[in-house]
């Protein structure tokens, strides 16, 4: 494989765990906040989390570069923190990702955090357990399938991106090119074998991450079962 | 023991619940009604699972709840045990996690219980590895009540813990309720809508009907009041508390209490044991003379009290006086009139059935 396949490899995973970590930091709160609130806003928010399924990724990364850009508001903010403007870095590309791949953190969270219901919730605080005590020993372990999936969907999602990458992040090698986007350069310039390898990785890569999913939720629900009987 | 005062209103539009309780700081209080009367509400609001505004509860001198003067202690700095109808166990835990995490979250000071002597009492030391969701209903209930006894609770809420189990479990449960109520001087407030298990269990009694407050006393006083609506009537009558006195030659069983004796078959129980039996208004037929020719063994001689109509039309219930405690019988309005049934009369109550409460 030549250097800069395996840099854009590289660059394609580095951004993905990022995104990753910064979704369950930011995705678990509000995926809680969607869940258990009665505000009326909550389906208003549910969908403005819910846009980037059914928006074109170039539609989001058009605004999220305008807003980015140096007229944009992020832009006037980054550039008085003294940050620069993050179109064209690979901040940037973290900025966009977390948008673009927020719902399928959200949604398989606050699935989790709902199915749990308030009986456990009441168990624990009727046993001295305070609400951040409760959450730790009681919501996490009993919603560890949504944060499984929702980890790892939110990881396979910002891997295989492309749209929203090329409006913001452009094509600059080992900084904004990622996996797809050096595909889409392979076919351009005919390097078809090149372009056969890094696709075929995607396609297992893709395969796999689905295979462990349906696996693991084959097992929940057995346990399921299990439990009713 | 130091009393429990509890004031709530709550006003949800289609339910309001008022009520202003004082109940005693030992022993079951059970609070019974049916289905929409509100003790559920009660007890959610005494755990402070639900915050009834401009409410107040006290334990003696702890005081967990006053709007007037802005105090509402959160649930989890409570020091109350609370039972779930439906155990809610922690599935993800084994039931010695289960029995654990509230132990770990009190102070090693405030500790009062061993974990094994808990098992024992509940006889749940068998089960401590297990998972919950490869337990019986009757043993995840027990297990639901040894983990809230485990936080030393100052007060045990119950919210129905049998209505989920079937007869033969609630037979194997009662016995360790039963414990409870004789080994331990917390007190329990019971929630219930089974006038057996709470002739059984409790020692308080607070009937509740539509959010609002009917009846409030000693159980035995209270279960002989004539007065209570007719929803109640249906299920009245009196528990007598006696004392297993001895074993008849003939297969029976004499119990004995302060104003007479009551013969039943014989029992398994051993001379000595108290034994609480019910009988039912229905179950007692009237006779103005001493019936000599009859086959009924348990005839007292009381006086007429009260009598009040039932909602069964050309049916009344009658209060009767025996000593210092209260019999009701059920009859006709036809027999009321035929043998002059008045207070003050003085007839024979004939006891047809007395049951048991074991």
């Amino acid at each position: 494989m030549a250097p800069d396949d395996l840099a854009a490899i590289w660059l394609t995973l580095k951004l993905a765990t990022v995104v990753t970590l910064l979704l369950l930091l930011l995705g678990t709160p509000l995926a809680w906040w969607l869940a258990r609130t009665r505000s009326r806003l909550k389906p208003a928010i549910g969908a403005v989390v819910a846009l980037p399924l059914v928006l074109p990724p170039t539609v989001l990364g058009f605004y999220l570069l305008l807003a980015m850009g140096p007229q944009g508001w992020v832009g006037r903010m980054t550039q008085s923190l003294g940050l620069g403007l993050l179109p064209f870095t690979f901040g940037g590309l973290v900025v966009a990702s977390v948008f673009y791949s927020l719902p399928f953190m959200v949604q398989p969270l606050q699935n989790a955090f709902e199915a749990i219901g308030e009986h456990p919730l009441e168990a624990a605080a009727s046993l001295r357990a305070s609400p951040w005590d409760t959450f730790w020993s009681v919501v996490v372990p009993l919603a560890r399938p949504g944060f499984l999936s929702g980890a790892v969907l939110a990881f396979a999602h910002t891997v295989g991106e492309f749209g929203v990458i090329l409006m913001i992040g452009g094509n600059i090698p080992e900084k904004t090119r990622v996996v797809s986007v050096q595909i889409y350069d392979r076919v351009e310039a005919m390097e078809y074998g090149e372009a056969h390898v890094l696709a075929a990785c995607m396609m297992f890569f893709s395969f796999l991450v689905l295979l462990t999913l349906y696996t693991l939720n084959r097992r929940q629900s057995g346990k399921g079962r299990a439990a009713r009987n | 023991m130091n009393p429990i005062r509890a004031i709530f209103h709550v006003d949800r539009g289609d339910f309001c619940l008022d009520v202003d309780l004082t109940l005693p700081g030992r022993g079951v209080s059970a609070l019974f009604g049916h289905s929409g009367s509100g003790k559920t509400t009660i007890l959610r609001a005494m755990a402070g699972l639900e915050h009834a505004p401009g409410g107040y509860l006290a334990l003696g001198d702890t005081v967990w709840q006053d709007d007037a003067q802005g105090i509402f202690v959160p649930t989890f700095q409570r020091a109350l045990g609370y039972v779930f109808q439906e155990a809610n166990l922690f599935e993800h835990l084994s039931v010695e996690g289960n029995l654990e995490f509230g132990l770990r979250r009190i102070a090693a000071a405030e500790r009062r219980f061993h974990l094994p002597d808990i098992c024992e009492m509940l006889g749940i030391g068998g089960l401590r590895r297990r998972r919950p969701a490869s337990l019986s209903g009757g043993e995840r209930q027990r297990v639901a009540i040894a983990r809230a006894l485990l936080t030393a609770p100052r007060l045990l809420l119950m919210d129905e813990p049998l209505a989920a189990l079937d007869l033969r479990r609630k037979q194997e449960i009662l016995p360790y309720l039963e414990r409870l109520h004789d080994e331990l001087s917390i007190p329990i407030i019971y929630v219930s809508h089974s006038p057996d298990e709470v002739s059984r269990l409790a020692d308080h009694l607070v009937l509740l009907d539509n959010g609002r407050l009917i009846a409030s006393g000693p159980l035995q006083e209270t279960l002989a009041r004539a007065d209570l609506p007719s929803s109640f009537a249906d299920d009245a009558g009196v528990v007598i508390e006696t004392m297993l006195a001895g074993h008849e030659a003939d297969e029976l069983t004499r119990l004995e209490f302060a104003e007479g004796r009551i013969l039943v078959a014989r029992r398994p129980e051993p001379v000595g044991q108290r034994l609480r039996c019910r009988i039912h208004a229905r179950d007692v037929s009237l006779t103005l003379e001493k019936p000599v020719h009859s086959s009924i063994l348990n005839i007292f001689q009381c006086t007429v009290s009260t009598v009040v109509a039932t909602d069964t039309p050309g049916q009344v219930l009658i209060q009767l006086a025996l000593g210092n405690r209260h019999l009701l019988a059920r009859v006709t309005e036809r027999s009321r009139r035929t043998l002059a049934l008045q207070p003050g009369r003085p007839v024979w109550a004939q006891v047809k059935a007395v049951a048991l409460l074991v």
